[in-house]
């Protein structure tokens, strides 16, 4: 009886690790998104679609050092602003110029924006299945809890923390970063003293889409790349920004966590039905706190 | 829906044009037009190919989803999301009391509906107590819950492999039968919602989209009129998803799923947003256009973002209304508003 026990502890432990890894790739995808919520006030669509961008690219860096150590380091630094880079070309060319339209238009226009990403991540790269490996040092797992836990989502565990603590820094300390929460909060205001808001709403745009990129690169060795993944990522996104409080980054952490864990233990309790515990508790606490579990930033 | 007042002016001015016209059409020459266009749609199956019969019976179906979307955005003002969920729950419903149960043809036609729009209720009821961005946000959860469910229930819904060949009655069997059912029942509904949308009730929900507040205000219960019009419009959206399974024989997780929701809102954009016939007119054009550029390229979705690029750019209020605003009559318009 007491090693059942002990099983069904370690067992508990071991998925809520990977569920904390899980959020952890959430928060990087649901703070960008958050960010371009909260500065822009624009539910992007394409978001998922630029996660993906940031996935394939991953995967093409690596495979152009032949899968070796550097190139995963490399794509995990390239890939990234490959899709701030597309981002920014997206958002000065078409973007900038609808920002006094209403909002149903500018989330109507990012819908066309994932429309056209995905078909030309198709065209790009084909629809076949690809993966990459990560370096020596972060394969095979570790004992935790006397389960076996792979060494890539402790990978995770240490750079999820690490870019909360520069999203922190950012937003707080930074010259940019207090900009961009004040546009949040007030954008005439911002605009009557002389900043550039357009400039400004490129700015979040593009690091809420290099956020984008970079869990698309993170989450590219421990899933297999393919052509729909912008879809179920998007979604989960979603929910996770409302739950959180739109716009709110650290309510994009708390949605992350609570959207991770039920998911992990989801599998632990009923694997069939895994898919409905993270939107059930979603359910739940909208209807507990109908705007989030932090403050709205607007 | 629009925030400032100007650009709400220029809706209700574009209203107005088009129920002008309308109340013409109603009452003029122009209801022969109608009656022309009902009669020729009568008449061409037997002389048109059985695969053009099939994309006009689609046309009508996807119309009539994007009518009822439009009901609760175009004219109530409402983020609805996730519209495609409701027309996949009365898809679903009604394929599967045929494929499980031996319950009569007319008792599942009318359970679907029914289903879709139970479901409305629920989360309609809890959609406006939100406005706006998390009215929108919190429909796509709730949606999405539901087809987490279908797509995941495998034992019960057939999970990502949906459920084909759903018996059908004999009367419609054939394609041409099929089609003349569901050009009848479209038909009805459109007659409906046009009478809905003229009902003191529709303007109602017209007075809530421009003016929340002054509704309020005036004693309108506005939560329970939105919830009414989120009802009415996921009735007629089941309505379009049974019709589906009549045409299809076949229902799978995709009809729930969000991407197909932002499609209807395009062909909603695309036909017109405050226009009575314009979603039917974007949701032909968007069936055309995919059936035959789908015959040339698979890269249809580019099309098709490239298109919503252009209309948001050059063409903001779609086809119908562009065409509302040049050939539309003044005459009619000076009177209506006074």
């Amino acid at each position: 009886m007491d090693t059942a026990q002990m099983f069904n502890l370690s067992a508990l432990g071991a998925q809520f690790l990977v569920g904390l890894s899980r959020a952890m790739i959430l928060f990087i995808v649901c703070s960008g998104m958050s960010f371009v919520l909260g500065v822009l006030r624009v539910p992007n669509v394409a978001h998922g679609s630029l996660y993906m961008i940031g996935a394939f690219s991953a995967f093409s860096i690596s495979n152009l050092f032949g899968g070796s150590s550097t190139g995963f380091w490399l794509a995990l630094i390239i890939a990234p602003l490959i899709v701030a880079l597309v981002s920014l070309i997206a958002e000065r060319a078409l973007f900038c110029h609808l920002y006094e339209r209403e909002h149903l238009m500018l989330l109507l226009f990012t819908f066309a924006l994932m429309l056209i990403f995905g078909d030309l991540v198709k065209l790009t790269w084909g629809a076949d299945y690809r993966s990459i490996m990560a370096p020596p040092f972060l394969r095979g797992s570790v004992p935790v809890f006397g389960a076996s836990f792979p060494r890539y989502n402790l990978f995770l565990l240490v750079i999820g923390p690490l870019v909360a603590i520069i999203l922190y820094f950012f937003t707080n300390k930074t010259k940019m970063g207090k900009i961009a929460r004040a546009a949040a909060v007030d954008r005439e205001m911002v605009g009557a003293v002389g900043i550039n808001v357009s400039w400004v709403f490129a700015m979040a745009f593009v690091i809420g889409c290099f956020l984008a990129g970079l869990g698309g690169a993170l989450v590219a060795p421990t899933v297999s790349i393919t052509l729909g993944m912008d879809h179920d990522i998007i979604i989960e996104a979603f929910l996770i920004v409302t739950i959180g409080g739109l716009g709110n980054m650290w309510g994009a952490l708390v949605g992350s966590l609570i959207f991770g864990l039920t998911q992990a233990f989801g599998v632990l309790f009923w694997p069939q039905f895994a898919i409905v515990f993270p939107y059930a508790a979603v359910v739940i606490i909208l209807i507990w706190r109908p705007t989030g579990m932090l403050k709205a930033v607007w | 829906m629009l925030s400032g007042r100007a650009a709400s002016h220029k809706i209700a001015k574009q209203f107005y044009r088009e129920r002008a016209l309308l109340m013409r059409m109603m009452n003029g020459r122009s209801y022969w037009v109608l009656g022309a266009i009902f009669i020729v749609l009568l008449i061409l199956p037997p002389v048109i190919p059985r695969f053009y019969t099939y994309i006009m019976a689609l046309m009508f179906v996807t119309g009539l989803l994007a009518m009822s979307l439009n009901m609760v955005v175009g004219h109530g003002g409402m983020f609805q999301f996730h519209h495609a969920a409701f027309y996949g729950v009365g898809a679903y419903v009604f394929g599967l009391i045929l494929k499980k149960t031996s319950l009569p043809f007319w008792m599942a036609f009318g359970a679907g509906p029914i289903a879709a729009a139970v479901c409305g209720l629920l989360i309609g009821s809890f959609c406006v107590r939100l406005t706006r961005l998390y009215f929108g946000m919190l429909q796509i959860s709730l949606g999405s819950l539901l087809w987490a469910i279908v797509f995941r229930w495998y034992d019960f819904t057939g999970g990502g492999d949906g459920i084909y060949g759903i018996p059908m009655p004999s009367a419609l069997s054939s394609a041409k039968s099929s089609y003349y059912f569901i050009l009848i029942v479209v038909a009805i509904s459109l007659a409906v919602i046009y009478l809905i949308f003229k009902s003191p009730f529709g303007a109602t929900l017209l007075a809530i989209r421009d003016n929340p507040a002054r509704c309020e205000a005036i004693g309108i219960n506005v939560r329970r009129h939105q919830v009414a019009g989120i009802v009415i419009a996921t009735f007629f959206a089941g309505v379009a998803g049974v019709l589906f399974v009549v045409l299809e024989r076949s229902v799978f997780p995709d009809l729930l799923f969000w991407v197909l929701s932002l499609e209807i809102f395009i062909m909603c954009l695309l036909g017109g947003w405050f226009t009575f016939l314009g979603p039917l007119l974007g949701a032909a054009i968007t069936v055309a256009l995919r059936t035959f550029v789908g015959i040339y390229t698979e890269y249809w979705t580019l099309i098709l973002g490239v298109i919503l690029i252009l209309l948001i750019f050059f063409l903001p209020e779609g086809v119908m209304g562009y065409v509302m605003e040049k050939f539309g009559s003044q005459r009619y318009e000076s009177g209506d508003r006074g």
